[in-house]
């Protein structure tokens, strides 16, 4: 009778595993991890991640082992009699200590991580990087260039009237150009409220607070674009100022940088306008 | 009235040894000063928010079923994930906790009430106007709060006519919390009957003292905190402005600094429900009941020191995030000791696996999910790719929902014969088990990897990478979320009628409470009864 009623039970959890299975199988390219990532940062904290996930891996299937062999042998329908001891001062001190051993094992190479990320020191080039309700601006400071980067993905798209592309939401009208290979030093801030500045391929994000400056750093490995979006909640259009930097060859960016100068009035540098990017009105 | 009232009670409650029965009609409930009825006041309140709470959640897994904008408007989605949040923590959670105080501390020490009856009316009755006024912010010009319940400045400056309400009715939330946990330091210290020394008391009783402890300590900071905010909007003041010399960051600090014991308050009792209950069914003492205690204490200690790690990319200096860090790590040690003790309880004892142990199991192997997942959390640099995002999300909804959530199923089902006098109905109720436990795991689950896949939280819409874990997400909401009705069907059913519950209830239930008739008279334990 209650094996019965568990294996009922087990017949849904299985549906649903099988379920997820298939939606998994559905379609190869679905991301299940945190990306590796460009930066040496970023291989840093994805190797940190993978880490204290076996760890805690390690240690759930110890503990939940332990729990459900007991769960079935000693188990009254089996004529399981109860021990009644409750107390053993050594294996509390033993499950007090190991555990503070491991944890001290995370803590060192996340103290190493840590303080690899919070040397900005020695930066070839500062780019500062400005939150908008609800869009970014980007400023290499030592050259004057200063422009904003705003959603592209077109209205249609997100009402579901047109067909959405690749990128949705993700794509932007002027991405941020970075060389690669060299050590970038970013200043996040804001211009009204809290926002802050994420691609996951760098391995980490800041908050851009009004007022006040953060200063983080970054060095691309390899030429290519990466996506991110704004992670603190920013407002009704939180969800639509995505961020796209574009790493580039040493030259490459130069020229960029060159041509970016000669055009004294970048076409979005005068956009900032506080329009919603999405209009409202007609959903609900 | 209430003279009339009471000539009647004893014409009818002569076999109650001249017991003072319950008024009659609308005012038992609206004047009553007694435990067990406030008790299930705010538990039936809780009840209630945790279906008005759900519904805010159930509209946003639907918008989220797909990517592109279908049902809502973004800005309404900011007011339901704001809504949800605060009604899920102030109105569900945290009331089901003082309802089950309520009910329960007062038997389990042996005491004929709550030391503070009138206050106790009082914390009770503030709650409804509280949530009312916080709901009605949904009709007000330019919409309720949709700057997140963290309040978080200068968004949450941008609320339109709502603002003052919301502020108001998070100053009344806390002063009920306050005076419930006023009234329970004052009833466990005091009421305790002759021989019941504080090492005795069950584990339910020894989680709510701490708890209460930590509530007088932190609601008025939130108090404080809001009313800066108040300040900043409406007199001109700039402590969260840069732009007067103020800092949006503090305010981070101060909320944090209630924020994170709150998130222990809502944890607490629940390791002293589920305390009670494995050695209940595993019919053996619990493991280790000196140091659940002192592990309770400790976590409560260390959630004081920890509250920057929901801040670790504000841009703290160095040391300030190693600190952080650390202490955080820290807490891994004293609830780990817990996961052990309920682990070793079960070890070698005679189970049976009635709807309130197969919460119990679940709430330890899903709580403890949720503090794996907390423990990746607190590695600062990691947490620079976590933070905002949906693992984060799913991480305190695994500790919020098979955690917290689960152990007051698991409490509502254990106690509820000896509260009605009448059995559940247990094929209902595992079936309701079985049906949350898996709609819980595929809801929550996914977000995992939609989290480290790179999708921030509070967003309504997202990109194409993120669609199919996010439909699985929302079937699993839908099947969790419309599980519930067996749940509440059964309690409907359950205070009825049905089956006649013994005294003893369960085979293996210790404690004061069990040696009382199922249902106890209205007024137990006027003499105190004796501890050996």
């Amino acid at each position: 009778m209650a094996t019965s009623r568990i294996a009922h039970g087990g017949g849904i959890a299985l549906s649903a595993a099988l379920l997820l299975a298939w939606s998994v199988g559905a379609h190869a390219d679905l991301t299940l991890n945190m990306p590796q990532g460009v930066t040496a940062i970023s291989h840093d904290v994805y190797n940190l991640h993978m880490l204290i996930f076996w760890i805690c891996v390690a240690i759930g299937v110890a503990v939940f082992g332990v729990m459900f062999w007991s769960i079935y042998h000693h188990r009254k329908s089996r004529g399981a009699v109860p021990a009644q001891f409750h107390e053993s001062t050594l294996v509390e001190v033993l499950w007090t200590i190991v555990p503070m051993l491991i944890l001290i094992g995370m803590a060192v190479p996340a103290t190493g991580t840590l303080v690899r990320m919070y040397d900005a020191r020695d930066a070839e080039l500062t780019v500062k990087v400005t939150g908008y309700q609800w869009r970014w601006q980007y400023e290499y400071l030592d050259d004057g260039v200063k422009f904003f980067s705003t959603l592209s993905t077109p209205q249609a798209q997100i009402r579901n009237l047109a067909a959405k592309g690749e990128h949705y939401l993700l794509e932007v009208d002027n991405p941020l150009v970075l060389p690669v290979g060299k050590k970038v030093r970013i200043l996040t801030t804001a211009a009204d409220v809290i926002h802050s500045w994420w691609v996951p391929e760098l391995g980490w994000k800041k908050d851009a607070i009004p007022g006040f400056i953060n200063e983080v750093w970054t060095q691309i490995e390899k030429p290519g674009i990466y996506r991110g979006q704004c992670a603190e909640l920013c407002g009704r259009d939180h969800g639509f100022m995505p961020i796209v930097v574009k790493a580039v060859p040493e030259a490459e960016f130069q020229q960029w940088l060159e041509q970016m100068k000669k055009d004294s009035t970048p076409k979005t540098a005068q956009n900032d306008s506080r329009a919603p990017i999405v209009p409202g009105g007609q959903t609900l | 009235m209430s003279t009339a009232s009471h000539t009647t009670d004893h014409d009818h409650d002569h076999d109650h040894d001249h017991d003072h029965g319950p008024a009659r009609g609308l005012s038992r409930w609206l004047l009553t000063t007694n435990h067990k009825d406030i008790g299930t006041l705010y538990l039936l309140f809780s009840l209630t928010m945790f279906f008005i709470g759900g519904a805010m959640a159930l509209v946003i897994r639907a918008e989220l079923f797909q990517p592109g904008l279908q049902i809502v408007d973004p800005h309404f989605f900011n007011q339901m994930t704001t809504l949800h949040a605060l009604v899920m923590i102030f109105g569900a959670v945290m009331p089901a906790f003082v309802g089950l105080a309520n009910w329960l501390i007062p038997m389990m020490v042996g005491a004929p009430d709550m030391a503070l009856p009138r206050m106790n009316n009082w914390s009770f009755w503030i709650m409804p106007f509280a949530f009312t006024l916080l709901l009605s912010t949904l009709f007000m010009p330019g919409g309720g709060p949709a700057g997140g319940w963290t309040l978080y400045p200068p968004l949450v400056l941008q609320t339109g006519n709502a603002f003052p309400f919301v502020i108001l009715a998070v100053h009344m939330m806390g002063a009920s919390s306050i005076m419930g946990a006023i009234n329970i330091i004052a009833t466990i210290l005091n009421l305790r009957a002759p021989g019941m020394t504080l090492m005795k008391m069950p584990l339910f009783v020894w989680t709510w003292l701490i708890t209460a402890f930590l509530l007088i300590a932190v609601m008025p900071v939130l108090a404080g905190t809001v009313t800066m905010l108040l300040t900043d909007k409406f007199f001109g003041t700039s402590f969260f402005n840069a732009a007067g010399g103020g800092d949006p960051v503090m305010f981070q600090h101060i909320f944090w600094f209630f924020g994170h014991p709150e998130v222990y308050i809502m944890i607490l009792p629940a390791f002293g429900i589920i305390s009670q209950i494995i050695p209940t069914f595993a019919r053996k003492p619990l493991f280790g009941y000196a140091s659940m205690v002192y592990a309770t204490a400790s976590i409560a200690f260390l959630s004081f020191i920890v509250w920057a790690h929901h801040m670790f990319t504000v841009g703290m200096p160095l040391a300030g995030e190693l600190f952080f860090m650390y202490a955080t790590m820290l807490i891994a040690v004293p609830t780990g000791v817990k996961v052990f003790n309920w682990v070793s309880t079960m070890w070698r004892g005679a189970m049976t696996f009635e709807t309130p142990m197969l919460f119990a199991i679940a709430f330890v192997v899903l709580f403890t999910i949720g503090g794996f997942s907390g423990l990746m959390l607190a590695i600062a640099p990691a947490d620079f790719q976590y933070q905002d995002t949906y693992f984060v999300v799913a991480h305190f909804h695994y500790v919020l929902v098979p955690g917290a959530v689960f152990s007051i199923m698991a409490a509502a089902y254990y106690w509820l014969p000896k509260w009605t006098g009448h059995m559940y109905n247990e094929k209902l109720g595992k079936l309701h088990f079985w049906l949350s436990v898996v709609g819980v795991n595929v809801l929550f689950f996914p977000q995992h990897f939609l989290g480290l896949a790179g999708m921030p939280r509070r967003i309504p819409d997202y990109a194409l990478q993120f669609t199919e874990f996010n439909m699985v997400s929302t079937v699993g909401a839908f099947l969790f979320g419309f599980s519930q009705l067996f749940l509440l069907y059964n309690v409907i059913q359950t205070i009825r009628g049905g089956a006649k519950a013994t005294d003893q209830v369960w085979e293996g239930a210790q404690g004061l409470e069990w040696t009382l008739s199922s249902p106890p008279p209205y007024h137990t334990f006027t003499t105190a009864p004796e501890i050996e």
